[in-house]
């Protein structure tokens, strides 16, 4: 089935004087929990099967600051925006694409005043672009006629205001797309963002996963399609403690895509 | 003698308009209390959403329902008051409908004004019974008790008695009802006082008449202590709303300066600080003049309808926090303070800030910087610009964020992820069957 990765790093391609085409930003999610991992894989997977140039920083990588900054952090926020805007101009990278909304926003709106522009994208706005240009085929397989609510993102969809990107490859995929009742500009969060995928929620009377897990629920979907590696966690635990793991699966739109190809 | 009607008129014209002006250049001090902002972005693009956000009301019928008798009201309250030109000149000059000359297109103005005048009455019961009767939760949050529930009443009372009066003025007017023109409303409401002679129907009309232009003195004058003062600041609110992306939150300088000279290996970690420079900066805000202006702004400019809230993840279930009363406490805050400047010429400490004395810990952390309630708000106010700057207080000042929280930054320092993983293992994913 599947043939090995070819995950390339920047320092090798430097090593051969070549630009790749996009520096694949895989986060700290992507690189080390173990649910995400998959999705980098899956992603990593589709990119070697439309044939894109692509690299990694590899062990270059460090965490973009984000939780840092929301937590009230400006100071380790900006270190880490510093560094790593020193890797990459150092690579002189142009486009960057990534499989996590909180790099994305980070990269995209808080690098550029501090001397890091680039042209960053979303793993689906990306795969969207493949799409287009007919590098990458998109079509239903197993997930055609299969009943699937996707969950926005907030740093992608409010934050960023990219809602039909998403869509528009499970749209491809042939699903049966419903919408739960908060959706797009009214999604409610899954609890994660701002630091919180950290920390213990503050007292309350339900937490905010289980919220949106219920909302998800009312739209009987067979998969909880997702954007975002936390919002994947905070739902995926919201499933398993409304006991619906036998029914409904959260898989990230890219693992569909790559599924369904059989990748 | 006859100029005593001019004369009394012109006197509560003054005293309204005056004590009103009093007020607003109170409101202008306590905002420049706030830190200086740069505005940047393309004024064309502020142009445009303060004609479709603040004029044209984009965001209000996200809510159909609300928003649009809440465009009833509003229209209803600009066109109505084309009026008050009228009352104004007639009142100072003496004179009596002193446009009634247009003919036709008098009564077409009258006309439309009346119509919206019973509009505007329906919907400000509708909305009434939306608060009392239906209960919407979103009008019974913790923070909405006492004052806040109060004020929401008194000023839809006032919205109905000067509908009232206005069309009671116009039935009573035997000379406008005898043009018949324009009076499509108030020629049934005539029919009620048929029984009375002329001399009392003048009477009612001159009270009305008195009535309502004191009224819309005495309610000018009611804005500033109220939620109400939206109907004016949410133009330049919308105007001064965030440009750029939600997701892009603010970079600040300060730090910006500080992270520069500890990456620059040519600093001098001892040198002393240049002759005149600047004093040590305060990071992030713990009190209402920590804030930006704009931020301050907002704070003036919330009218507590608390779509925000509503729409607050954290707050539906069941946390804290609700970003109407972050919005709420600001302007209480500095409502405080700027008593505090009119009693002692300037701010004597009085050991209290925003920060605790108004804003939870316990609120600020259980943000989740979503968005939602930036999304929310009909009139661009940014409550979690606010909730940041205090969690930056916290933080960079206090040290004081949840240990939770402090675990992750170091980790973020030490290996550069929020986890405890090694920086050399961060491609291991490649790899990995």
């Amino acid at each position: 089935m599947s043939e090995t990765l070819k995950v390339p790093t920047m320092a090798e391609y430097l090593a051969q004087n070549k630009q790749p085409e996009v520096l694949f930003w895989v986060g700290c999610a992507g690189s080390f929990d173990d649910r995400a991992k998959k999705i980098t894989k899956a992603f990593a997977k589709l990119l070697n099967h439309a044939k894109v140039d692509f690299a990694v920083l590899g062990t270059e990588e460090s965490c973009t600051g984000d939780p840092a900054k929301r937590a009230g952090n400006e100071f380790l926020f900006q270190m880490q925006a510093m560094m790593n805007i020193q890797v990459l101009n150092g690579y002189e990278v142009k486009k960057i694409v990534t499989t996590c909304p909180h790099c994305f926003n980070t990269l995209k709106n808080e690098y550029p005043e501090l001397g890091g522009t680039y042209e960053v994208m979303h793993h689906t706005q990306f795969l969207k672009t493949l799409l287009e240009e007919g590098r990458l085929k998109v079509e239903g397989g197993k997930f055609k006629g299969k009943r699937i609510t996707y969950h926005d993102p907030c740093y992608l969809g409010r934050a960023n205001n990219e809602y039909e990107a998403p869509r528009e490859l499970l749209r491809k995929l042939e699903v049966e797309l419903v919408e739960m009742k908060r959706c797009k500009s009214r999604g409610l969060c899954c609890g994660a963002g701002g630091a919180q995928m950290f920390k213990e929620p503050e007292k309350g009377d339900k937490d905010i996963n289980l919220e949106r897990t219920e909302d998800a629920m009312e739209t009987q979907p067979a998969i909880i399609a997702a954007g975002c590696p936390f919002c994947n966690t905070m739902m995926t635990d919201g499933v398993k403690a409304k006991e619906q793991e036998p029914n409904i699966q959260v898989l990230d739109v890219a693992e569909m895509i790559a599924h369904a190809a059989d990748l | 003698m006859t100029y005593l009607p001019n004369i009394l008129f012109l006197l509560t014209l003054s005293l309204g308009i005056g004590y009103f002006a009093k007020n607003i250049r109170r409101v202008i001090r306590n905002i420049k209390l706030g830190q200086e902002v740069k505005v940047s972005g393309s004024a064309a693009q502020r142009w445009k959403n303060v004609l479709l956000i603040a004029l044209g009301q984009s965001k209000m019928v996200v809510r159909p329902v609300s928003g649009m008798m809440h465009i009833i009201v509003y229209l209803g309250f600009v066109i109505i008051n084309l009026e008050v030109l009228e009352i104004i000149i007639d009142g100072v000059l003496g004179t009596h409908r002193v446009f009634s000359f247009m003919g036709e297109f008098y009564g077409f103005l009258i006309g439309s004004f009346e119509l919206l005048a019973v509009l505007v009455l329906i919907a400000v019961i509708v909305f009434w019974l939306r608060r009392n009767a239906l209960k919407i939760k979103r009008f019974w949050k913790p923070e909405m008790k006492g004052w806040p529930k109060k004020d929401a009443d008194f000023i839809l009372y006032f919205e109905m008695v000067l509908m009232t009066l206005f069309l009671i003025m116009n039935a009573t007017d035997g000379h406008f009802q005898e043009m018949n023109n324009g009076n499509i409303i108030s020629q049934y409401v005539a029919g009620w006082f048929s029984s009375y002679s002329e001399n009392s129907l003048h009477l009612i009309e001159r009270t009305a008449w008195w009535l309502h232009i004191i009224g819309i003195l005495v309610f000018l004058n009611y804005l500033y202590f109220s939620k109400h003062l939206h109907i004016l600041l949410a133009f330049p609110n919308v105007y001064f709303g965030k440009l750029t992306a939600p997701g892009k939150f603010q970079n600040l300088e300060s730090v910006t300066n500080e992270v520069k000279l500890m990456m620059d290996p040519t600093a001098d970690p001892y040198a002393t600080p240049a002759e005149g420079s600047e004093t040590p900066v305060k990071f992030g805000a713990s009190d209402v003049m920590d804030l930006s202006r704009i931020q301050l702004l907002n704070a003036y400019t919330c009218t507590e309808c608390g779509r925000c809230t509503s729409e607050c993840p954290a707050n539906q279930t069941g946390k804290k926090l609700s970003p109407r009363k972050i919005m709420m406490d600001t302007r209480d805050r500095l409502e405080e303070v700027g008593r505090n400047i009119d009693k002692n010429g300037t701010f004597q400490s009085d050991g209290k800030q925003l920060l605790d004395d108004y804003i939870s810990r316990e609120e600020l952390w259980a943000c989740t910087t979503c968005n939602a309630c930036v999304e929310a708000c009909p009139v661009s106010i940014d409550p979690l610009s606010i909730i940041m700057d205090m969690r930056q207080y916290l933080v960079m000042e206090q040290s004081a964020a949840p240990n939770e929280l402090n675990v992750i930054m170091t980790n973020i320092e030490n290996n550069a992820a929020p986890w405890p993983f090694n920086q050399m293992d961060r491609a291991n994913w490649i790899n990995e069957s």
